[in-house]
């Protein structure tokens, strides 16, 4: 293992992030129109109203998320909670940023 | 058809043992060439046996039926079997002959289960696979890893017992041990019913395999990740396709892994509640029970294994050439290891069912078949469950290992065979998304789907690039929890803290109880002691000195008695 490169590599250059935001947003801007363009078969009614999936997408991945982040204080413990741990991993201090 | 082909010997399940046996004592070097060959001669025999009910063979007063081919269990074994000549050459480095034994055991034992015509024999396969299948967990060699493989092995052992009890009262009761539908009816079937289910992970009875299968060796876990989950789909859509139970226990199944698997930081472990929530779709369509719904399932289950398989793979070079698969240490691997990363993705692509990729041309049979039956409560669960894939195995596990801040780990690519084997699974992955017809051909029942249409590729293409979306707000906003080390708590913590509490409890109760009891039992002692003393003592009444005069009176007077009593 070496120190990491000065230069930055290609996925860490701004220029290229922003690249990809814009094209993950042009694509779901295309995916908009799109509602025009195509004959919805609805199995529920619910299903076939306008941008149904891109709403369902965009909301359902964001509650899951945040639903799992605010989950995450109640769940979490300290690495070793269980304590089984290795003899040769004890040896190796925990980092400061495991606290319960 | 040749004759020989109809006898229990002709089984593909024992090529792979025996193969295993060999292995057990063939040199080294010959050890790449058989794990190759043992799955590709048992994948051939097994395409050469007739359909039908064959392998008679009388055990233990039953006969039992060791080789049933039918379309259900031909796809089955033919994955299992793909699955171990892959895993096969993922593991052709590893210098341990207890791994690649075990290995090719195990894989016989699941092939020997989903090939069983009688509840005898899957019993017989069931519990192989339990035992074959820990020695992969105690090759990490780990104290840690020998504790949960015995954790891992009590809970195996217990769903084995659970279907012996249940064939026991099953056979009582119909006079029957064929496998075929079982059913909610009987206890019998109840029985054998959460028998499968703590081998499906059911919600509840799942947490055996976060605990294990981030625990076992590299190709350990990829190993595990394909046989006794699937086994246990296997013998659900054999026993009680067309339950309605399923239906719900499977919606849940696939939406509340989903948490866990965000803020979980092992990364193996990620997938192991990503695997969890995948079956939750399988187990929904066999609640369904149509044949589109059950045809989703077995073609979910063998995409599935290629992809999970691909992804853990991917993980699993992560974790042999860093050391580490902890996403809050990884990532800029990209650099080091971009043919790995390049796999990595394909796999999180095809399990997230993007358009051309595997999982969009399996999943969709049971949403579908969902849809078209009018569940619309599961229908939404895993519109929902969708989207949480796209986060845990679709972003997570490659953003965070290959991409995100550089770690500055710099390695080697992964081993060359290690490469080949990840680069044959994205290709089968790729080759059933972009052509699913030989897929398709193999499937249970007549298949009349077409997947590409354009309202099903637009509707997943917005559904995904809309979470996607999603992420790219929420991280750049500084929302998206962090990775950080730790420990969550899952529902293990009922066996691992709360019932050895419960336990303590008791015993502390019945030692106070005890100590009471003895201290009573003291008391009275000392009370009798008193007594006695009192009696018997140096000054007690039965010590003191009588004079003669009194004993004659004594004798005087029994002899009167005597004399009445006889007069």
């Amino acid at each position: 293992m070496s120190q990491p490169d000065a230069r930055p590599g290609l996925f860490e250059r701004t220029g290229v992030i922003h690249t990809i935001i814009a094209l993950i947003v042009l694509i779901c801007a295309g995916l908009v129109v799109a509602e025009f363009f195509y004959v919805k078969h609805p199995h529920f009614g619910f299903d076939g109203w306008f941008a149904f999936y891109p709403l369902a997408g965009f909301v359902a991945y964001c509650f899951i998320v945040l639903a799992a982040k605010m989950l995450r204080p109640a769940l979490r413990r300290n690495e070793d909670y269980y304590n089984e741990r290795d003899r040769q991993a004890l040896q190796t201090p925990m980092r400061d940023d495991d606290h319960e | 058809m040749s004759d020989w082909l109809g006898h229990a010997m002709a089984s593909p399940a024992l090529v792979l043992m025996l193969g295993a046996a060999l292995i057990a004592c063939l040199p080294r070097w010959l050890h790449g060439v058989w794990l190759l060959v043992i799955p590709a001669a048992a994948l051939a025999l097994l395409w050469q046996l007739p359909m039908g009910m064959h392998g008679q063979i009388g055990l233990f007063g039953f006969d039992l039926t060791t080789l049933r081919v039918d379309g259900l269990s031909r796809i089955w074994a033919t994955i299992f079997l793909i699955g171990s000549f892959l895993t096969g050459l993922y593991a052709l480095h590893v210098d341990d002959r207890i791994q690649h034994v075990s290995a090719l055991v195990y894989a016989g034992a699941a092939v020997g289960a989903v090939l069983a015509g009688d509840l005898v024999t899957l019993f017989i396969y069931w519990e192989a696979t339990a035992i074959a299948s820990v020695f992969l967990i105690w090759a990490s060699r780990t104290i840690k890893a020998h504790i949960v493989g015995l954790r891992y092995l009590v809970i195996q052992v217990i769903s084995g017992l659970l279907l012996m009890m249940g064939t026991i009262i099953h056979y009582h009761a119909t006079g029957s041990i064929a496998f075929d539908h079982l059913g909610l009816a009987t206890p019998g079937g109840w029985l054998i019913f959460v028998a499968f289910g703590i081998k499906a992970a059911f919600p509840l009875l799942h947490n055996w395999v976060q605990d294990a299968y981030p625990e076992a060796t590299v190709s350990g876990t990829v190993i595990l990740s394909i046989y006794t989950t699937k086994l246990a789909i296997y013998s659900l859509a054999r026993g009680y396709a067309g339950t309605e139970a399923l239906i719900t226990i499977g919606a849940v199944m696939t939406i509340f892994p989903i948490f866990f698997a965000v803020i979980e930081n092992d990364l193996r472990r990620v997938l192991a509640y990503s695997l969890n929530n995948q079956l939750g779709f399988m187990v929904v369509g066999i609640g369904i029970g149509t044949p589109l719904a059950l045809n989703g399932a077995a073609a979910h289950a063998f995409a599935h294994i290629l992809y999970k398989g691909l992804l853990f793979m991917s993980m699993g070079a992560v974790l042999h050439r860093v050391g580490t698969i902890k996403a809050s240490e990884l990532g800029g691997l990209y650099k080091s290891m971009p043919w790995t990363a390049a796999f990595c993705i394909v796999g999180s692509m095809s399990i997230s069912a993007f358009p051309l990729f595997s999982g969009f041309v399996t999943k969709s049979m049971i949403l579908t078949a969902a849809a078209e039956n009018h569940h619309w409560i599961a229908w939404l669960a895993l519109l929902v469950a969708s989207a949480g894939v796209l986060d845990h195995s679709g972003i997570k596990v490659p953003f965070f290992s290959f991409f995100h801040h550089d770690a500055g780990f710099r390695v080697r690519e992964a081993p060359l065979n290690m490469l080949l084997a990840m680069g044959a699974t994205a290709a089968l992955c790729i080759g059933i998304g972009v052509y699913p017809a030989p897929l398709y051909a193999i499937l249970p029942f007549d298949v009349d789907y077409s997947p590409y249409t354009s309202t099903h590729v637009i509707n997943q293409l917005q559904l995904l690039m809309f979470a996607a979306l999603a992420f790219v707000v929420l991280f750049r906003s500084g929302l998206y929890p962090p990775e950080v080390r730790g420990l969550n708590l899952d529902s293990d913590w009922l066996y691992r803290r709360l019932l050895p509490a419960i336990g303590r409890g008791i015993h502390r109760g019945v030692a106070t109880l005890r100590a009471k009891i003895v201290a009573g039992l003291g008391q009275l002692a000392s009370l009798a002691e008193h007594w006695l003393t009192e009696a018997f003592g140096t000054n007690g009444a039965a010590a003191r000195t009588w004079t003669t005069g009194v004993m004659l009176l004594w004798v005087t007077a029994l002899l009167a008695a005597y004399l009445l009593l006889y007069y």
